[in-house]
């Protein structure tokens, strides 16, 4: 990668959306910058935009107004040259591959030949510890190991930059909290630069060096919480008290826009456009 | 670790998909029993029903004129269905790239799949030369195209969007999302249209063949058995027909089981 | 529905007219459908005569007679001394209505009660479906004079000669409904099936309150097919049976006078396509009444 420590991934400039279909605006004025290797989360309640902009960061979604630039250059130009990789909430793998086929799907998007693909995906089954259900087909899977195919997907190419949106959304806690640590110790190794997408105010902390809080209609940022634990974090890290007093920041600051956390369900519209 | 996944043994599974099979041939027996003991105990004329041994032992006397008439029909249901099949594969490969012309369509599709096409038949006939093969393979193509063409179009538009998007963050060209998500979540709609088009296209031949065709031809054959009231060559005959149909309808299953191998029905097998 | 109330704060009259303007829309569309196959057909017509091409086969006034041709054959008589065709026509079709709405009932009962049967029983289902399925590779035309022979004599008297028909039709229905009851029965809510168990609820209950209402979108969705079945088994019946008072006797008669006058078979075909279409749109209508809520690839 051409991009200085000095460089930010991500640059975010004056951005807003608005959806023509109900007149929607579902992010007004967003300004934000990432780092190369910083692991940044996402917050807000539902509606708040933050899925939409984990898209136009991916160019999955056009901006109304403003500047989106990845490693330098326009996001639409950083797509097509697969700066990053994507994990969504669903596993959203193939049912018709098998598990290595599926971790192997961007590499032939990309022409690499059999022999690197067979040598990459190995090592990926590895990182997420899969080894020996190559051949398995998604269905044969539970949730979370679904959820970590998606994860070696996404990683397969090394991208430097990890777009997740609310990947671990649909587990049980015991899972995701599991995956939490698959994913912190994924990223110290790589030393990639991660967009977070959550729900859960214990997740975002737990991961991020940043908590970016967002507040609905329209979406905008609400305030960013810079998250000082010590790296490498455990299962201990949940119990100390700086992390309650992190959740606690955060949680204010979610509740001082005068809006609660709805539950689960999420506004198709902005959720899922097109 | 919770995906704990039991693969039993080749061994037990080949033992277990025999063991599935077993209802279907005690019933099959069961029937051929009670179909010969009906008829003896009700005294059922021969020349309405007669017993299944005697259409067997028919069919061996006639399998000098059954059998090859039964293949000429067989081509004619075979080309029908080649035709009409990949008719309907193509019209939706291009129709359905513009969604618009594919909406248009669709109604047109649905109206024209509830049109008897059956009764066409004779047209059909008098179109092309009554003896020759053709107009029973345009009959028959006809009648597969439409739930062919319907359901592939049904199968191409069906992509899950979250596929596509992935695809899209790949930079991948609508050929390749083509290749790798559409084609592939078509395919289980497609075989569904194959197997109903397998049994339509061997219907479409001996109908069609009953409206004339050459003499050593399956429908014109039962037919004739029929009205001359020899019912026993004319069960023959339907017995010889079901068993091309049911082998047509066989390797369209079995094709299915060896290209679409990931979805449900192949993961209760 | 309430989705639908909530989202649309649209007065009561506004989405009437709107839903005028979309029925007038729709049927602007068929009589666009209409004039373009029409100019489809004589422009084929036109292209292959003038070019003298022979292929797929020859085009002239016998294989594909003027559209005009075949819509002034409506309005005259077939023979001399009988009303005009469309009159006839409309005659037969209402007999073949008959067969097919007769066939299409019995059908349906037979195909919804081995459904209903083979749900409850995993053995039945390895024993019988096979058999099920394998029926419909039987060439239902070549049975059908051993069914006439065979039924005929048995029916009382206002079923004689048309009730052997629709016991045809209604061997072409009963398929679709089967299989599509059996698949809808099975495709209740597992979740939903605790529930009645923890009611302690018998299977009689199980089936009309939770299975019945589940399946209605898989057997609706037969019904569609059974409809154009169930025309085609009444057409089809009658050709054997040697019936002249349907569609199908007349398409057999028109088709020994084709050479002649082929825009009377042509017209008989153009009003057994209409009839297959009027069946099917009763039975999609019929549908959006019974079933409100949408089926997802019930095919």
């Amino acid at each position: 990668m051409s991009v200085s420590d000095t460089d930010p991934v991500v640059r975010i400039e004056g951005l807003t959306k608005t959806f023509a279909r109900g007149n929607v605006t579902a992010l007004q004025d967003i300004d934000l910058e990432l780092m190369p290797g910083e692991f940044v989360s996402l917050i807000g309640p539902s509606g708040c935009g933050k899925s939409t902009l984990l898209r136009v960061i991916g160019d999955l979604v056009e901006p109304t107004a403003g500047s989106v630039t990845v490693n330098g250059k326009p996001a639409k130009r950083a797509r097509a040259d697969r700066d990053y990789g994507i994990v969504f909430q669903d596993s959203v793998l193939f049912d018709w591959r098998t598990v290595a086929k599926n971790i192997g799907l961007p590499l032939e998007m990309l022409g690499w030949d059999r022999d690197k693909r067979k040598q990459r995906i190995d090592e990926m089954l590895d990182l997420v510890e899969l080894r020996g259900f190559e051949e398995h087909h998604p269905w044969q899977l539970s949730g979370g190991m679904q959820q970590r195919v998606s994860i070696a997907r996404a990683l397969a190419f090394e991208p430097a930059l990890l777009l997740m949106d609310e990947p671990f959304g649909a587990l049980d806690e015991m899972t995701r909290e599991r995956l939490n640590l698959e994913l912190l110790s994924i990223w110290q190794q790589l030393g990639s630069t991660v967009v977070f997408v959550t729900h859960s105010i214990s997740e975002a902390v737990f991961l991020s060096t940043r908590v970016v809080v967002m507040s609905p209609r329209p979406g905008r940022i609400a305030g960013i919480v810079p998250i000082d634990l010590p790296y490498p974090r455990g299962v201990e890290t949940r119990e100390e008290t700086r992390f309650f007093e992190l959740v606690t920041q955060v949680r204010e600051l979610l509740r001082s826009r005068g809006e609660h956390l709805l539950p689960e369900e999420e506004l198709g519209l902005l959720e899922a456009p097109e | 670790m919770s995906g704990l996944i039991v693969t039993p043994s080749v061994g037990r599974r080949a033992a277990r998909r025999a063991g599935d099979w077993v209802p279907a041939a005690v019933v099959f027996v069961l029937a051929i029993v009670v179909w010969e003991g009906a008829i003896s105990a009700f005294h059922i004329q021969q020349f309405l029903l007669p017993r299944p041994s005697d259409i067997v032992s028919t069919f061996w006397t006639n399998r000098h004129t059954l059998w090859p008439a039964g293949w000429t029909t067989f081509k004619e249901a075979l080309g029908g269905f080649a035709f009409g099949s990949l008719g309907g594969v193509l019209v939706a490969t291009v129709v359905g790239r513009f969604r618009v012309v594919g909406n248009a369509l669709m109604p047109i599709a649905i109206a024209a799949n509830a049109v008897p096409i059956i009764a066409f038949a004779p047209i059909a006939n008098a179109w092309f030369n009554p003896l020759s093969s053709t107009s029973k393979m345009a009959i028959a193509g006809v009648l597969c195209f439409l739930p062919v063409m319907v359901n592939t179009m049904r199968g191409l538009q069906s992509a899950d969007p979250r596929q596509i998007e992935l695809m899209r963050s790949y930079a991948a060209s609508e050929l390749e999302i083509w290749r790798r998500v559409r084609v592939p979540t078509a395919l289980p709609y497609l075989f569904t249209a194959l197997k109903v088009a397998s049994v339509l296209a061997m219907i479409g031949a001996i109908v069609a063949e009953y409206f004339g065709g050459a003499f050593n031809a399956l429908g014109v054959l039962i037919r004739s058995d029929a009205q001359i009231l020899d019912f026993q060559t004319a069960w023959a005959g339907i017995l010889v027909a079901s068993l091309l149909g049911l082998a047509l309808y066989g390797a369209v299953v079995l094709a299915e089981r060896l290209v679409v191998r990931w979805t449900p029905a192949t993961r209760e097998a | 529905m309430a989705d639908a109330a909530v989202a649309s704060p649209v007065p009561r009259r506004a989405v009437r007219t709107a839903a005028i303007a979309r029925a007038a829309g729709r049927a602007g569309a068929v009589v666009a459908v209409m004039l373009a196959l029409v100019g489809l057909w004589e422009l084929y017509r036109w292209i292959w005569s003038s070019a003298g091409w022979t292929w797929p086969f020859v085009v002239d006034s016998t294989s594909m007679p003027h559209v005009w041709t075949i819509l002034k054959a409506f309005g005259q008589p077939a023979q001399v001394n009988q009303p005009a065709l469309i009159n006839i026509l409309l005659h037969k079709s209402l007999f073949t209505a008959k067969e097919a709405v007769v066939g299409f009932g019995l059908g349906a009962v037979i195909g919804f009660a081995i459904g209903v049967v083979l749900v409850h029983s995993r053995l039945l289902q390895r024993g019988f479906l096979p058999y099920i399925v394998g029926s419909q590779t039987i060439p239902i035309l070549a049975i059908a004079p051993m069914v006439v022979v065979w039924v005929n004599p048995k029916l009382p008297g206002p079923f004689q000669g048309w009730g052997a028909v629709a016991v045809i039709a209604a061997y072409l229905t009963f398929f679709p409904v089967a299989i599509n009851t059996l698949r809808g029965l099975q495709s209740a809510d597992p979740r939903a099936l605790e529930l009645m168990r923890s009611y302690a609820a018998s299977r009689w209950t199980v089936l009309w309150k939770l299975r019945v209402p589940s399946s209605l979108p898989y057997v609706f969705s037969a019904f569609r097919l059974a409809a154009t079945a169930s025309i085609v088994g009444a057409i089809i019946g009658e050709l054997p049976s040697g019936l002249q008072s349907g569609l199908g006797g007349a398409i057999l008669n028109f088709n020994q006078y084709y050479s002649l006058e082929p825009q009377e078979l042509w017209a008989t075909n153009i009003v057994a396509a209409a009839l297959g279409i009027l069946f099917f749109s009763v039975v999609v209508l019929l549908e959006k009444a019974v079933v409100r809520r949408a089926p997802e690839n019930v095919a």
